[in-house]
């Protein structure tokens, strides 16, 4: 095709689509790459070339072990996670209309920290091994997870059940979700001041988030999940581009903005939710990736959601190698390092107005 | 074309905005709605297609009583375009496309592209259809979004107060562009509007508000100084200047 076609009143709207689908390619490029350069760098690093081989189960024993086994794992956690947290924070932003919705503004990691916290105060879900901090450990994953799943949904449905009750108004959504994320929190403070401090340091530790933890079969969970989400969310990115032009206009295109915004909340609630209870929390992803590739992609969720999704698990899978890498073998908490590296990063986007119009 | 039946809306059970609404508007005719604030202009508007569901009545276009369809059908039959339109990072080109929403399953069919493309070329948006909307001029956005709701191919097409933001160029620019698909598309326009002078220059009948009823309705001989007077409490007298009615306060 002609990349300088241009329709027939004149506007070249295929290069304009070009552009935002080579966007999302490279995106998948830049990610791909990055996942095996985390395979391949750590502790123990293994070439490349070696680590294509271990993939497909050739090479030396060790390296298969090390890569598949270990790394592969963890890797793939990244990408589900930063892809499910991302997607959701983008949907949760457009369906509130409020670009600091996210998992965590709306309390569903506090929840998912409660959760946990109660697993581990009340029903022994944590321990300690030695005397170093990494020692501390999760000795029952399934019911730690189970309870914060459990405890996120339940901010989920009482946010969910308030705004029904005000027809499903974005502030009612935002402002119960702020509630409930300091109750949450203040409640799970109040478990730590009581609990042993082999507790307390059990849930810090949880609530540091560790992509190390989740198991082949947590993955399978979260990918199922995020895929679903992601084909609910990508169905509706007509639904959400309407709701861009205001609500009244949105029902004036024929969408039904109160059932839009409560089913997208689920989905995208129980997505962030199924992640957190896997991994623990991870904030800054669902907030900053969106924020990041509106910049460059707009806002039309055609591919503001694939191009956001991406650019979380490309986030999550540097910030989880640079956690491994900086002071190897010493893993530092991937929660904090997410804030740390996209902080910086989104003020720079912000300040130097880095980013595209729609011309150029 | 277009006929409201008794229709009624109240907050409340007993605090009514409209009670018994009726009046009709004829293929290729712009109908101005008039009345003070809080007459219940922009209410009603948002009663004929059903963005708030009145509690009674009937809003006929073409036989069909659009108020029993589902939104999506009520899309393909009336556009809305909102008092004041929210800016957004999506392109103009794609703002109009969005008004092909109620007729896009899965993704947008060439026939959807060659719509909007029409469009932009018969309302000359060329120049800016590539750039986001939240960069246009409030004119600009405006045209926008008027292209938006054709996109939608309706035969009604609902506009609430669509020069309150705009400069007296643009507004001239929107009204007349407003007048001319009126009548190109022969469609029904109503129009909430408060300058009356740009409603006796572009509408074709004019409909008073007041006191929660119509006051009057009717072409240009309802558009007198006694009506406009007991409608807005404002003594007024309407002169000819050039073949055009105006409207002039005597406070």
């Amino acid at each position: 095709m002609d990349n300088n076609k241009k329709t027939a009143c004149g506007v070249n709207y295929d290069q304009y689509v070009r552009r935002k689908v080579l966007t999302i390619v490279t995106l998948v490029v830049l990610t791909f790459l990055m996942a095996l350069f985390a395979i391949s760098a750590g502790s123990a690093d293994i070439p490349v070339s070696e680590v294509l081989k271990a993939l497909f189960g050739f090479g030396a024993a060790k390296n298969v072990l090390v890569t598949v086994n270990i790394r592969l794992p963890r890797i793939l956690m990244a990408i589900v996670s930063g892809i499910g947290l991302a997607a959701a924070g983008c949907v949760m932003q457009s369906i509130l209309k409020n670009p600091l919705a996210s998992a965590s503004t709306l309390g569903i990691s506090q929840g998912a920290s409660f959760g946990a916290a109660i697993a581990i105060t009340f029903l022994g879900g944590g321990t300690v091994l030695g005397n170093t901090a990494d020692a501390v450990t999760i000795n029952n994953p399934y019911l730690t997870s189970f309870c914060a799943f459990a405890a996120s949904m339940f901010v989920t449905f009482v946010i969910l059940g308030l705004s029904k009750a005000r027809k499903a108004s974005p502030e009612t959504m935002i402002l119960a979700g702020v509630a409930l994320s300091s109750l949450f929190a203040g409640a799970t403070a109040l478990l730590q001041y009581f609990s042993s401090d082999v507790q307390m340091a059990a849930i810090v530790f949880w609530t540091f988030g560790d992509l190390g933890r989740a198991s082949m079969q947590n993955i399978q969970v979260s990918a199922v999940v995020t895929i679903g989400a992601l084909i609910y969310f990508m169905f509706n990115r007509w639904n959400y581009n309407a709701l861009e032009c205001g609500e009244h206009t949105a029902i004036g295109l024929g969408v039904n903005v109160a059932r839009v915004r409560l089913i997208g909340m689920t989905v995208a609630s129980l997505t962030a939710a199924t992640i957190v209870s896997f991994v623990g929390i991870i904030n800054f992803i669902g907030l900053i990736a969106p924020h990041i590739m509106r910049r460059f992609v707009g806002n039309d969720y055609r591919y503001l959601l694939p191009a956001s999704a991406l650019m979380g698990a490309l986030m999550l899978l540097i910030s989880d190698t640079f956690a491994r890498l900086i002071i190897s073998p010493v893993i530092l908490p991937i929660g904090a390092i997410t804030s740390f590296l996209g902080a910086p990063l989104f003020l720079y986007l912000i300040f130097k107005g880095v980013g595209h119009n729609a011309e150029n | 074309m277009l006929k409201i039946d008794a229709l009624e809306f109240g907050y409340r059970s007993n605090r009514k905005i409209l009670d018994d609404i009726k009046f009709d508007v004829a293929k290729g005719e712009c109908v101005a709605i008039l009345g003070n604030n809080g007459a219940g202009k922009s209410t009603m508007l948002k009663c004929l297609n059903k963005i708030i569901s009145p509690q009674k009545g009937r809003v006929v276009v073409n036989e069909v009583d659009i108020l029993k369809l589902n939104r999506l059908d009520i899309a393909k039959n009336t556009a809305y375009v909102a008092q004041k339109s929210e800016g957004s990072r999506i392109t103009a080109y794609d703002a109009i496309l969005l008004g092909r929403k109620p007729y896009i399953k899965l993704a947008p069919k060439k026939e959807d592209y060659e719509i909007v493309e029409n469009i932009i070329a018969s309302m000359s948006l060329e120049k800016f259809s590539l750039r986001y909307i939240d960069e246009l001029s409030g004119g600009e956005l405006q045209k926008v979004m008027i292209a938006r709701a054709l996109a939608q191919e309706p035969k009604v097409l609902l506009l609430d107060e669509p020069t309150s933001c705009l400069d007296l160029k643009n507004q001239l620019e929107v009204l007349k562009l407003i007048q001319n698909i009126t009548k190109e598309k022969d469609i029904a326009v109503v129009i909430v509007i408060h300058d009356l002078n740009l409603a006796l220059r572009y509408c074709d009948r004019f409909l008073f508000l007041k006191d929660n009823e119509i006051f009057c309705y009717g072409g240009m001989d309802v558009m007198t100084s006694e009506n406009i007077g007991a409608v807005y409490q404002v003594p007024v007298t309407v002169q000819t200047y050039q073949n055009q009615k105006v409207v002039i306060p005597l406070t």
